[in-house]
């Protein structure tokens, strides 16, 4: 429910600047990289491909966007292709023996070429160099501006084809960068290009929460000298206080099916887990009574359950209950503060931090087995989530005092560093699988 | 004031009753200054250098209270122990003095911020910082704080007075602020 302003408190709130947020596909993002990623340990056993440059490709950087993906994922060892003539682009041309000498097991081969409309036509096949058989290929007829996404989409083909796992380069990510006493929330693309302020504030701004279908984003700001609960569409750029309630309201999570919030109030005294509609038109629902902390919540991909953070056995752990409320059970029991919990995409696991002395990390606990592992050893990280398939965990830490995100691979061996020139960057979230 | 008058209206009809205008020895009205100067008059005591005046709301003239350096109610926070959502002894007067100015000042509206250190989730930490909010005002409502005049909000560890990670920072960021509407 919203609460009508008048136009003197208006005047009075920190200067609030929301950006117009055009962020599709089909825009013209800046061409720099906001946020620059560095590869710090990769995966055993990767699979070395070579990606040979495109036909008519010039200066069109499809092919060098597609290694950095594959390379970044740390799954795959790229193989230069440079001194085999002539570079081929049809499976015809492919000369195997000479791929096979270079330690290629997988080649990547294509052409772009001008249409009569002004646009490109992308085409690409994916050859299996030790089989010498065609493994997937595709044609795009597209425009300039969606040549860099095309080049993640054909990644994300790649990536499948060779692993099973579904790719996460053509996703996007938000987080929130500081820089002083201004804070913006913004949203880029998973290698860090494109990267678009969808909110410019005095004060800060942390819980960045995708919907379902990737076209809204929650988030906590505190423009109003209080935390309240806003959506904002990334299309129109249109937003909504869809908590501001008496006290604090933060925490908010969405439902699977997008028309839902679990959101954390204290309105009612302390801080409890209530579920509001989307649009922030209905009464809360309170879903938690406890006398103390709940707080955190995360719906499970399904829907049923959440999972939260409570303090209600005396330290802050883990729980789950039914989303619509009632028992929780408590999921973890090494330590005396585990929090922040996040479903894995396929619901059989969830990551969260977890403090050991007076160090945080993120750390990974299969429901099944209740197991939990330890994946980082940075020692203050923060605010892990998933990548739509499951294979990465993004997350915030510090290096020498600065705030930048970072990713592991959930069994742990692949780890990436991603900073921002000139400001502190926190408050992660991954972007959910889409068709753009 | 009235006596002043009445005497000179006795001395003016004296002096018009008699026909020649003679050097009289009536009554100068100022003869009569010392019977008027009899009449006994509150003394003020000399004023002294530091001047303590009781404390009541809306004084006009007087220093807002709630601003002046020398009155506790310029005080407006309350720092905590790690972990900890208690509030400490030394701060009972402070929050005592503002229970009470609220409670005779039923105009004015208070929110409490809660805050805390930069260690550990954010999203726990708005909560931690809430309840740190929420113990000043319930310490505040029990000593006669009525309170709907109160507010609690938490900032979490996301303003923080002080920068850096050192044991001070941290024990300067814990902390519960009283801050009044309109300030």
């Amino acid at each position: 429910m919203t609460t009508n302003r008048c136009l003197s408190v208006l005047i009075h709130r920190a200067f609030v600047l929301v950006m117009l947020a055009a962020v599709v596909a089909c825009g013209a993002p800046p061409a720099y990289a906001a946020l620059t990623i560095e590869i710090i340990g990769a995966g055993a056993n990767q699979i070395p491909i070579a990606i040979a440059p495109f036909r008519g490709e010039n200066g069109a950087s499809v092919t060098p966007v597609i290694a950095a993906d594959l390379t970044r994922s740390g799954v795959f060892k790229t193989i230069d292709p440079g001194g085999i003539v002539p570079m081929p682009s049809e499976p015809e041309q492919v000369n195997y023996a000479q791929w096979k000498t270079r330690g290629a097991e997988a080649l990547v081969i294509g052409s772009i070429a001008a249409t009569a409309d002004g646009r490109h036509e992308v085409r690409f096949r994916l050859m299996d160099v030790v089989k010498g058989v065609q493994l997937a290929g595709f044609v795009y007829q597209i425009t300039t501006p969606q040549l860099r996404l095309t080049a993640h989409k054909i990644a994300d083909v790649i990536y499948e084809k060779l692993t099973g796992d579904r790719g996460v380069f053509a996703t996007r990510i938000t987080y929130i960068v500081k820089r002083g006493n201004r804070f913006e929330l913004q949203v880029a693309d998973a290698d860090g290009y494109g990267a678009q302020t969808i909110l410019a504030s005095n004060e800060p701004i942390i819980s960045p929460a995708w919907s379902p279908d990737g076209t809204r984003l929650a988030y906590v700001s505190f423009e109003r000298k209080k935390p309240v609960v806003y959506v904002q569409s990334l299309t129109t750029g249109q937003r909504t206080a869809v908590a501001n309630f008496l006290g604090s309201n933060s925490a908010p999570a969405w439902a699977p099916d997008g028309r839902r919030l679990a959101v954390v109030l204290t309105k009612e005294g302390g801080s409890q887990i209530f579920t509001i509609d989307a649009e922030g038109r209905t009464q809360p629902v309170r879903i938690t009574t406890t006398q103390g902390i709940d707080t955190e919540p995360n719906w499970s991909p399904d829907g049923q359950w959440i999972i939260f953070t409570s303090d209600r056995g005396g330290s802050p752990q883990i729980y789950r209950m039914q989303a619509t409320g009632g028992q929780a059970q408590r999921l973890t029991f090494e330590g005396t503060y585990n929090v922040s919990p996040r479903y894995s995409p396929d619901g059989k696991s969830f990551t969260f931090i977890q403090r050991n002395g007076s160090r945080f990390n993120v750390a990974v606990q299969d429901f099944a087995s209740r197991q939990a592992q330890v994946l980082t050893d940075g020692g203050v990280d923060e605010s892990p989530s998933f990548a739509p398939n499951g294979r990465m965990i993004l997350y915030a830490s510090e290096v020498r005092g600065r705030g930048i995100l970072a990713a592991v691979s959930s069994d742990g061996r692949v780890k990436q560093r991603f900073t921002e020139t000139g400001g502190d960057v926190r408050e992660p979230a991954w972007g959910p699988l889409i068709n753009r | 004031m009235k006596q002043w008058m009445t005497m000179i209206a006795v001395v003016g009809v004296l002096v018009g009753c008699s026909s020649t205008p003679k050097e009289q020895e009536g009554a100068k009205v100022e003869d009569r200054q010392p019977v008027v100067a009899a009449e006994p008059k509150p003394v003020t005591p000399p004023k002294p250098e530091s001047d303590t005046r009781p404390l009541t709301g809306d004084q006009a003239g007087t220093m807002d209270p709630l601003k002046d350096p020398s009155n506790v109610l310029s005080r407006r926070s309350v720092f905590f122990d790690y972990d900890s959502n208690v509030v400490k002894d030394e701060y009972k007067p402070l929050v005592s003095a503002h229970a009470k100015y609220l409670s005779t000042n039923r105009a004015r509206k208070v929110t409490i911020q809660g805050n805390t250190d930069e260690r550990g989730s954010r999203e726990y930490n708005i909560a931690l910082g809430q309840r740190r909010a929420d113990a000043v005002k319930e310490m505040m409502t029990l000593l006669g704080a009525p309170g709907s005049q109160i507010e609690t909000v938490s900032f979490g560890e996301e303003k923080p007075r002080s920068q850096g990670n050192s044991e001070q920072a941290y024990a300067e960021n814990r902390r519960a602020d009283i801050v009044y509407q309109g300030e």
